[in-house]
């Protein structure tokens, strides 16, 4: 549970950013591109502005859009994968725009979203759920396929289980671990999806620190100021890495096989 | 009571094979054919014969958990073969099932309490005090020990599940038990142990049991009337020790005579029936049996027979050993056109 404790400390870190880190948005014309000092540890931006506190700052927007839209795409799957699964009729049409929905990438579902509406973190957050949605919901809706068939299902419906209670009791349960996993790969990919967006402009507004835009602002100042990219990157990387190892810890607590094999 | 308990009319249940939008004719499975028996209270009916011939498929239409495509299910005048989903509720409290599987069959995340009170919870609700006495009682109805009520099903034995399994079909107090080969799963010795427990809550409270089972030495012990099924028919129906006396219907003697006997210096006789079970989607026209059947006349390969009533009250399907006056044969289309071409 590496990924789990790393994941948990950059949580804090970006927590109680305000109460250690520094203005992340404070300019200083004079302090330009600054190496790593005591004062500024990342050094400085182009504007002079502090890159730790960015760099921590930008934690957050990472944090949320990551962490939102796995919740909202493992909601999302559950309630429509659980209908789909158990009634076939729903199931042809939802599936349907399922697979219309995965057609379609989510850089370019995002930018067309933010061109319509402007740049926000809501819209964006909103975008990458709706692109993730479909994987997730055939996940759960092939588990439920296969638990519905069981003959502990069968066995409650003889016992005069509504059918609300059949679902929420006996088949929703099963569906947890392979959807707690997906989850953490779906925070993942949101996350590195949020940062490919921030770089090219399209993600969150320029006004706040995100570790895609301040990878973009500082990509022509590489040689001079090497700190004012690496430290975004390197964050970006470990948190991906945190979230991908809590992913692979969850996968093998809920695989009675791996936990025999540790 | 007066009246049979349940009282299955032609029942007939075929799965189409693959979704037919545009061809005209989709193959069928014929799983169950044409099948009519009743059951009295506090009777045990078995349904034996070979894997695939329906005796489970039989038992899931009962429980409706699949629909028939034809046919009727009476309980008391009330065909509950046609009836909604929410209306059927009502009389699933008439019949529950116990379930081959004891591994499947318990929800793996439910302890043993909460599986054998969830389908009284599905009525009335129940505080936690009510639950644990019921669970309780249950529990101590199937032998075993109250405190086992907060283990999970993985923590149990076989034989302790298959226990659950009866305690969740007895938590209604329905007037008939389906038992799919419940006891098929586990141990000869566990076997004889939930048997005996079957038999003693039918002397105690007179339930009926319909009772499938491939394994004739467990019907012989437990069962009143016997129905042998081949390939989704019913080919002969009688009283338990009649049938095992006196088998009338080829496919009962040659199923009789293939049952090991304890008994180390009988010697075994040829085995009478040769081939295997045809299948169920393109039966053998006239009596399904006919190409394995030593006896086989050039009726059986033409017209299906009727269940026949006799003298000793049994009903067998067959030209041969049963011929049945009242109707002339009527050869089918179907067969009169695979009779010439052969």
């Amino acid at each position: 549970m590496i990924g789990g404790g790393l994941l948990a400390l950059m949580i804090i870190l970006a927590l109680a950013a305000p109460l250690y880190a520094g203005d992340p948005l404070n300019m200083d014309p004079f302090k330009r591109l600054q190496p790593p000092s005591t004062e500024m540890w990342f050094g400085s931006d182009n504007l002079g502005r502090d890159v730790f506190a960015r760099a921590v700052f930008g934690a957050r927007i990472s944090l949320i859009v990551g962490l939102t839209s796995a919740a909202g795409a493992a909601l999302g799957a559950l309630l429509i994968g659980v209908l789909a699964g158990y009634s076939c009729g729903f199931d042809s049409i939802v599936m349907r725009v399922m697979d219309g929905l995965m057609s379609i990438p989510t850089v370019l579902l995002a930018i067309a979203l933010i061109s319509l509406t402007g740049p926000g973190v809501g819209i964006l957050i909103f975008a990458i759920t709706i692109v993730q949605l479909p994987s997730v919901t055939r996940l759960v809706r092939s588990v439920v396929m296969s638990v519905r068939e069981r003959p502990y299902v069968e066995a409650a419906i003889c016992g005069g289980a509504r059918l609300p209670k059949v679902l929420l009791r006996h088949i929703l349960p099963s569906t947890i671990p392979a959807l707690m996993v997906q989850s953490a790969i779906v925070c993942a990919d949101a996350i590195m999806t949020e940062a490919g967006l921030s770089f090219l402009g399209a993600g969150v507004p320029p006004e706040i620190p995100s570790w895609g835009n301040m990878i973009a602002n500082s990509r022509l100042y590489l040689a001079i100021a090497p700190m004012t990219i690496f430290a975004p990157g390197i964050c970006l990387a470990v948190m991906v890495l945190a979230v991908n190892l809590l992913g692979d810890g969850l996968r093998d607590l809920f695989d009675p096989r791996a936990k025999r094999r540790r | 009571m007066s009246g049979p308990l349940l009282k299955v009319e032609n029942l007939t249940k075929h799965y189409p094979l693959g979704a037919g939008f545009l061809k005209k004719t989709i193959p069928v499975v014929r799983a169950v054919a044409d099948v009519s028996f009743s059951v009295a209270a506090g009777e045990t009916l078995c349904i034996v014969g070979e894997s695939g011939c329906g005796k489970s498929t039989v038992a899931r239409l009962l429980m409706r958990l699949v629909k028939p495509t034809s046919g009727r299910v009476l309980i008391d005048e009330t065909d509950i073969a046609v009836l909604k989903a929410h209306e059927l509720r009502a009389w699933r409290r008439r019949m529950q099932m116990v379930f081959q599987d004891p591994y499947s069959s318990l929800n793996p995340r439910l302890t043993a309490g909460q599986i054998i009170t969830e389908p009284v919870e599905n009525w009335e609700r129940l505080s936690r005090k009510q639950r644990k006495a019921l669970a309780a009682e249950l529990l101590r109805k199937v032998g075993m020990s109250p405190q086992m009520m907060d283990r999970l099903p993985s923590e149990l034995s076989g034989g302790q599940r298959q226990r659950l399994g009866i305690a969740r079909a007895l938590a209604l107090n329905p007037s008939l038990i389906i038992a799919d080969e419940a006891v098929s799963a586990l141990d000869v010795s566990v076997q004889a142990q939930i048997l005996n427990l079957l038999l003693d809550l039918q002397q105690q409270i007179g339930i009926a049991f319909i009772f499938i089972s491939h394994d004739l030495s467990v019907v012989e012990h437990i069962g009143h009337r016997v129905a042998v099924m081949y390939l989704g028919r019913i080919v002969e129906l009688a009283a338990c020790e009649a049938l095992f006396a006196n088998p009338v219907h080829p496919y009962t003697e040659a199923l009789i005579a293939a049952a090991p006997v304890p008994d180390p210096t009988r010697v075994r006789l040829e085995a009478p029936v040769q081939g295997e079970v045809p299948s169920p989607i393109n039966p053998p026209s006239g009596c399904a049996f006919h190409p394995r059947c030593p006896h086989a006349v050039n009726r059986c390969r033409i017209d299906v027979p009727r269940l026949v009533p006799m003298a000793d009250g049994r009903a067998v399907a067959c030209h041969v050993r049963a011929p049945d006056t009242d109707f002339p044969a009527q050869p089918s289309a179907t067969a009169t056109r695979s009779l010439t071409a052969g």
